[in-house]
């Protein structure tokens, strides 16, 4: 194991200026707009926001799962080499053996009618042509590396004879089986109770440090990205907003949107009277995004009319070496904290509350 | 179809897990090994399959043992007999040769199961590969093979089989070929829904992030998934391909004699009906009872590999 900081190591994956889209019925769908990230060795990378942020389908344009999805612009380097030049032939040999994907949901992930073994050992199979018992042999193995009690006995069984917890390490185990370099888990535990949640997220975290890979974290649970991942991108309507290291996002967000997911959650050191300050609206279309800044109908700081529902910000360097934000007035945000915002909320709801009781009487 | 569920009965699933439900009863669990055991237990139950099952079993003994049951050769003419009926030595009497029907029957056993496993294994091969292509890759192949089933939907099987036999001339091979080529239609339309709705499953997807090429996805992942309803159709398949092999024989495009095929016995025996009809009773008999068993079994199969019909 090496001391040195993630994001000095090896970059293995460098995703440069993105744009992917879906044609529908209704129009032209632009999921990833112009999406740039590097994810290094050892590093956990969190990517969040909410649903239809285009956070899944920039992990998924990455394997070239989606096939109704169209790729216009922008390269995806893998170790240096574009994935997207690769023939389907060179990109499938890349997917599971050097990256491997973990999905949301492992009952439906899992095949029901073969064995937890069996699918394990497939992987070891098909990448590394491992014949039948040393495949096994193999499955076995991984299921004990994940933590399964009685691996042997356990790989002999199918995937519904295996509670949720126990399924989401075997799709972990099938994931590692080839050692990949890179895991994306797409939202990994959300399917799971909350009290298995954190030893499967601890598997995860136990198996990037043996095989020495990066992980891609996509997940809306801020509290999951709060205690695993070393940078975190927060994605809306399909643009990252806001880059940075987990301390920076958590501790010195430059942008609306993020202050508002914070604030929007609930604090341990909560004493029960506190309000919990949603973000006002609904997530925009993606077939009609707003003009300038897509978050602009929603952001309680955006100067309209002004810059913020004219000009599309730019990502730019806010603080610090690598801490990004895309808004128009990230510096005016210094010193906005979750704190001062719910205090500032608390007064001005109470002013529309009354207003709001006005106009009924009027 | 069960899709996401455990192809399993959800009865067997319970008990294995509620006795202790902790990890100490691992061992426990493998024992109570579910689908055969489970779809073994629920076709016993259905009266109607096991007696299909038993005649089935009858069959295939008779077919493999024909050489010991028969007492006769089916070419060798007693000529004392002429259509006789049933007697201590000719037990299903004589035909207008003075053949022993009894040995004619048991040897017919061999012929129609013949055509009939042949026929439906050739149906399913072509159904099974064009279905399955149609479902996982849809678009433009999807709507070429549907169209293609279209229009063999529209030829009277019939009708080809006469052309056909025309040209290769009439025997057991062409019988299988006509109803083998004929007969894929119905499974490829069933393989085909069911690769359609398979494919967007999760596990589909994970096999594809996972690497797997095309070929293992399809076969290897989602064939056994869509296995339920293809067994079922095959082994009624079975049943009705010999009942079309007889329906050809009595149309006098079927095997030729000597061959001891049912239909063709029936056939024979159809204008003396009124004089001998252990011609065509016995014959027909054994077309009609091959045919109920193969039914039956499909039913309980049905019945038996679907948890939902509980």
């Amino acid at each position: 194991m090496t001391l040195l900081p993630p994001s000095s190591r090896e970059v293995l994956l460098s995703i440069r200026d993105l744009e992917a889209k879906f044609t529908t019925d209704d129009g032209v769908v632009r999921a990833v707009d112009g999406v740039s990230f590097d994810v290094h060795r050892g590093e956990v990378f969190a990517i969040v926001g909410e649903s239809g942020s285009g956070k899944s389908v920039t992990a998924m344009t990455i394997l070239g799962l989606i096939p109704t999805v169209e790729v216009d612009r922008g390269e995806i380097l893998w170790k240096g080499r574009d994935l997207l030049t690769l023939s389907e032939e060179e990109r499938r040999k890349i997917r599971g053996g050097e990256i491997a994907m973990i999905f949301q949901d492992p009952l439906t992930a899992l095949n029901p009618v073969h064995t937890v073994g069996r699918q394990i050992g497939e992987m070891a199979r098909v990448h590394e042509g491992l014949g039948k018992k040393d495949a096994m042999t193999r499955a076995v193995e991984m299921l004990d590396l994940v933590g399964i009690p009685e691996a042997r006995a356990r790989a002999k069984m199918y995937p519904h004879e295996f509670s949720g917890g126990m399924r989401q390490r075997a799709m972990i185990a099938m994931a590692i089986t080839c050692k990949p370099d890179l895991l994306i888990a797409d939202e990994p535990t959300t399917a799971l109770d909350v009290t298995v949640q954190a030893q499967v997220l601890e598997v995860l975290i136990g198996i990037k440090d043996e095989i020495d890979s990066g992980i891609i974290l996509i997940t809306h649970d801020l509290g999951v990205v709060a205690g695993l991942a070393d940078q975190v991108m927060v994605m809306y309507a399909g643009r990252q907003v806001e880059m940075g290291t987990t301390e920076e996002i958590f501790y010195e967000s430059r942008h609306p949107y993020t202050l508002g997911l914070l604030a929007s959650l609930p604090r341990l050191d909560d004493e029960g009277d506190e309000p919990l300050v949603p973000i006002t609206g609904a997530p925009p279309s993606l077939i009609r995004r707003p003009p300038g800044c897509a978050f602009h109908p929603r952001c309680r700081f955006a100067q309209v009319p002004g810059l913020c529902n004219e000009d599309v910000p730019a990502l730019r360097l806010v603080a610090g070496d690598a801490h990004r934000s895309a808004c128009h007035y990230a510096e005016t945000l210094e010193g906005v904290t979750v704190d001062t915002l719910r205090a500032s909320v608390k007064e001005s709801e109470l002013v529309t509350a009354d207003a709001d009781t006005g106009e009924a009487d009027a | 179809m069960t899709t996401t569920d455990s192809p399993t009965g959800p009865a067997t699933e319970l008990q294995a897990t509620e006795p202790g439900g902790g990890v100490s009863d691992v061992a426990d669990l493998a024992a109570a090994r579910p689908l055969r055991k489970d779809v073994w237990r629920r076709f016993k139950r259905n009266r109607l399959a096991m007696v299909g099952l038993a005649l089935l079993i009858l069959l295939v003994l008779t077919a493999i043992f024909a050489d010991f049951i028969a007492p006769h050769s089916i070419t060798d003419r007693d000529s004392t007999q002429f259509r006789k009926g049933p007697s201590g030595d000719h037990y299903f009497g004589t035909d207008t040769i003075g053949r022993d029907v009894f040995s004619r029957v048991v040897y017919g056993t061999r012929v129609s199961l013949k055509i009939g496993i042949a026929a439906t294994t050739i149906a399913l091969v072509i159904g099974l590969f064009l279905g399955a292509i149609a479902g996982f890759f849809g678009g433009l192949l999807d709507t070429l093979i549907m169209r293609v089933t279209d229009i063999f939907l529209a030829i009277p099987y019939i009708v080809l089989a006469v052309a056909i036999a025309s040209v290769l001339g009439r025997s057991v091979n062409t019988v299988i070929f006509v109803l083998g080529f004929t007969g894929w239609l119905g499974i490829c339309r069933i393989v085909r829904s069911s690769f359609l709705s398979l494919r967007q499953l999760e596990y589909v997807e994970a096999a594809t992030a996972l690497g797997y090429s095309r070929f293992r996805i399809m076969f290897r992942h989602i064939l056994p998934n869509a296995l339920q309803p293809i067994i079922v159709y095959g082994t009624i398949a079975v049943g009705s391909v010999i009942l079309s092999e007889a329906a050809l024989s009595f149309l006098g495009v079927g095997p030729v004699d000597p061959t001891p095929a049912w239909g063709l016995m029936v056939s024979d025996g159809k204008s003396l009906l009124a004089v001998s009809p252990h011609l065509l009773f016995f014959p027909g008999m054994a077309i009609f009872l091959t045919v109920l068993a193969f039914v039956f079994v499909g039913d309980g199969l049905r019945d038996a590999l679907d948890p939902k019909l509980k």
